[in-house]
């Protein structure tokens, strides 16, 4: 049997949860969000997802080709950026810039950067930002769920713009206009409350996200309830929930260090709030965690913890 | 439950606890390492062709931290020379014929506390008693702290997986455990003496509160790798803290393996040095079990004892599946260090992914470290910041490793690390 012999550093045992688990592990806890995206926007929903999808794993797979590299396909992380990137998108968007948006987050958002692990942005928000930026109007066509396309506004947009509050319920079950994956706010919950029970990501940042949102979104909703939404509102609508439990998460652009995980959550929870009241547009869940992003490496820098038997 | 932060939980594994200890017949033919402990080699203190009696002394300690060994067999020196060693690759050995059937050691009688504490350390030196946890530090040096310690603890957590030799040990041992301790507490002149047991052996905890009488305090730990480490051990059980850099005693602690309090009473009370010790022989072989093996016996011979190897094995590892050392060959001896020999089935291939920052090893780290940015610097051989991440603080438990979903190799990196901060000095 000598020379057979397999020698190893130790550890010789390794717990079962691999980087391709994780991966999977988020795309489950996102079915029920994608499900309820379905049910009410048909096969817009489909075709949206099939489109990210489709683009977000030949990108990848291109990447891998051109950079001389073994596939990556298999770790998954490229179909968690399809999939996100289509739940965040207008149900109506064209397969075509969906495409794009898709090509930019998994190249652009990624592969540029050296592939997993290695990106300073989430990827599904660098592709839906490029987006944003390129179609402004394509981007904020808001369909009304159900059979029929009927053009209806966003229940942030109907406030900020109209002083319109949306009946929480709606918000919960997630009949109301936005985009393909967000709207319903108990099933990203549920498949949120999954992702953390089972270990995939760390609750911390998502607690932290919505406690700040929901207690700085109180303070002006205090003074003029007819003004400013409650907190509740601020919570549901929009894509916090989406935001929080799936893109705040992401391990690779949050910090590793528990208090900067606390610190990450809070900064973009204030950024929500200051953007939906105060800002120019009606949602700042992308560029809260956007500007998040950017300043993680800086977090993780300043919150090395004081190891054991150190000075505390 | 007492614990400390951090840590993990691998599947544990213990199929052989409840496997009284046997003991092996020795082979003709041992191989006894100069160096099986931390600290300077010793010195051949006997000649090729030489006849040896059982317990002769084969080396001589000569340095301060160092520890002399001893023959299991009656026989004839065959060679001093290089030969395979299960930590060092390669070291000097001497090689001793012989054989027969061994009795057991004639018992003494000792009174602990009419012993000088300088007594205890000399007769504990002699017989070349050393750590028997794995890192087999020599333990006539730990009875002489420089510093005054008020609590001798022993270590009966046996947290990694498989390993029950310490489990069986304080089980049929517990009266010599027991006396193991007061003897140290003697040796150190520390009041309190402990005794922490992971809550999972109740049976041993048990035997060791009927032999103690009450004078030692038997506590049960939380289930949690790596409970059994030192500074974890000492957290859990005064909730005091190592320092960063500094040793059990700079907290008035002294910690033995409870195998090795046995040692040290076989030591004091029979003069019987460290020639034999219980091995937990576990995984694919035929007869699993607990075996009180002969120093020097190749692992060749415990795995024919052992009932033979089972199909598919394909990898062998000296100690435990967490911290042990994979073996190259079977040709290698048992050392004083020898917890364990795992004949373990086929290795999931590790392929090393990138990592995704998950921070599962910082949240596991029972060191409370950032085992990603010893990646990190590794890679990018920034030496320099390696050492201001505290590397030098890292146990080399594995936990980090064990939970990476990228399977990288933390250990391999630290060990990498550390090897550079420490020849950069």
């Amino acid at each position: 049997m000598e020379g057979r012999l397999v020698v190893a550093v130790s550890p010789h045992i390794r717990a079962e949860m691999d980087t391709r688990r994780v991966m999977m592990g988020v795309i489950v806890s996102l079915v029920p969000g994608i499900a309820v995206g379905v049910w009410f926007f048909r096969w817009h929903a489909l075709a949206l997802l099939a489109s990210c999808l489709a683009e977000t794993l030949s990108a990848e797979a291109l990447a891998c080709i051109l950079r001389r590299k073994p596939s990556t396909l298999g770790d998954l992380s490229a179909a968690v950026t399809g999939v996100l990137l289509a739940m965040v998108l207008p149900p109506t968007l064209p397969f075509w810039a969906a495409f794009l948006g898709g090509v930019v987050a998994v190249t652009v958002g990624k592969q540029v950067f050296g592939g997993l692990g290695q990106n300073i942005f989430n990827p599904a928000l660098v592709g839906r930002a490029f987006l944003m930026a390129a179609f402004p109007v394509l981007m904020t066509r808001w369909v009304a769920p159900g059979p029929k396309v009927v053009t209806a506004a966003t229940p942030l947009a109907l406030m900020k713009f109209d002083h319109r509050a949306t009946p929480l319920l709606d918000l919960l079950v997630g009949k109301v206009g936005g985009c393909m994956g967000e709207t319903s706010a108990l099933a990203l919950l549920i498949g949120g409350l999954f992702l953390v029970l089972k270990g995939y990501a760390d609750w911390r940042i998502p607690l932290s996200y919505l406690g700040t949102v929901a207690m700085l979104g109180s303070i002006p909703w205090a003074f003029r309830p007819d003004l400013y939404p409650s907190p509740m509102f601020h919570l549901l609508a929009g894509g916090l929930m989406l935001g929080a439990w799936f893109m705040a998460t992401d391990p690779v652009t949050t910090p590793v260090t528990k208090v900067g995980r606390y610190m990450f959550g809070i900064g973009a929870g204030v950024l929500v709030v200051i953007i939906r009241l105060w800002g120019g547009l009606p949602e700042g869940v992308m560029y809260s965690i956007l500007l998040m992003n950017a300043v993680t490496p800086l977090i993780d820098r300043y919150t090395v913890p004081v190891p054991f038997g150190g000075k505390r | 439950m007492r614990s400390f932060r951090g840590g993990v939980h691998p599947p544990y594994n213990k199929a052989t606890q409840d496997r009284p200890i046997e003991r092996v017949s020795p082979p003709e033919r041992v191989v006894v390492p100069l160096s099986q402990h931390t600290g300077a080699p010793c010195e051949p203190s006997v000649e090729k062709g030489q006849e040896v009696e059982r317990g002769q002394k084969l080396g001589e300690a000569k340095a301060f931290i160092s520890a002399p060994v001893h023959t299991p067999i009656s026989g004839v020196v065959k060679e001093i020379a290089p030969h395979p060693h299960p930590v060092l690759g390669e070291a000097l050995a001497v090689v001793v014929e012989g054989g027969g059937e061994m009795e057991d050691w004639p018992r003494g009688d000792v009174d602990p506390d009419s012993l000088e504490p300088e007594e205890i350390r000399m007769r504990v030196r002699e017989a070349g008693v050393v750590g028997l946890g794995g890192a087999a530090f020599p333990t006539a040096v730990k009875l002489s702290p420089p510093k005054s310690i008020d609590t001798v603890i022993l270590n009966g957590c046996e947290c990694e997986p498989y390993l029950t030799a310490d489990h069986r040990t304080m089980l049929e041992r517990a009266e010599d455990c027991i006396l193991g301790l007061r003897l140290v507490m003697r040796a150190v002149g520390a009041e309190r003496g402990m005794i922490g047991v992971e809550a999972n052996k109740p049976d041993a905890m048990e035997a060791l509160r009927r032999a103690s009488d009450g004078e030692v305090e038997v506590v049960p730990l939380k289930v949690k790798y790596p409970q059994g480490a030192e500074k974890m051990l000492i957290k859990a059980l005064l909730d005091r803290e190592v320092p960063t850099g500094g040793l059990p005693m700079d907290v008035g602690v002294v910690v033995q393996n409870v195998g090795t309090a046995v040692a040290v009473t076989e030591a004091v009370r029979d003069g019987k040095p460290l020639i034999e010790r219980v091995v937990t022989v576990a995984g694919e072989v035929g007869r699993p079990g607990n075996y009180l093996v002969p120093i020097g016996t190749p692992f060749s011979y415990l795995m024919e004892v052992a009932g033979g190897l089972k199909e598919g094995v394909s990898q062998v590892v000296m100690g435990g599946p967490m911290m042990g050392i994979a073996q190259r060959s079977l040709d290698v001896p048992v050392v004083k260090g020898t917890s364990g020999i795992l004949f373990l089935r086929e290795v999931p291939p590790a392929e090393e992914g990138n990592c995704i920052r998950c921070a599962r090893c910082v949240d596991h780290c029972p060191m409370e470290l950032m085992p990603t940015l010893f990646v990190k610097f590794a890679k990018g051989e920034r030496w320099d910041l390696l050492e201001s991440a505290h590397i030098m603080d890292c146990i080399e438990c594995g936990s980090c490793a064990y939970v990476c979903p990228a399977r990288i190799p933390i250990v391999h990196y630290i060990k990498l690390g550390k090897l550079k901060v420490r020849s950069l000095k």
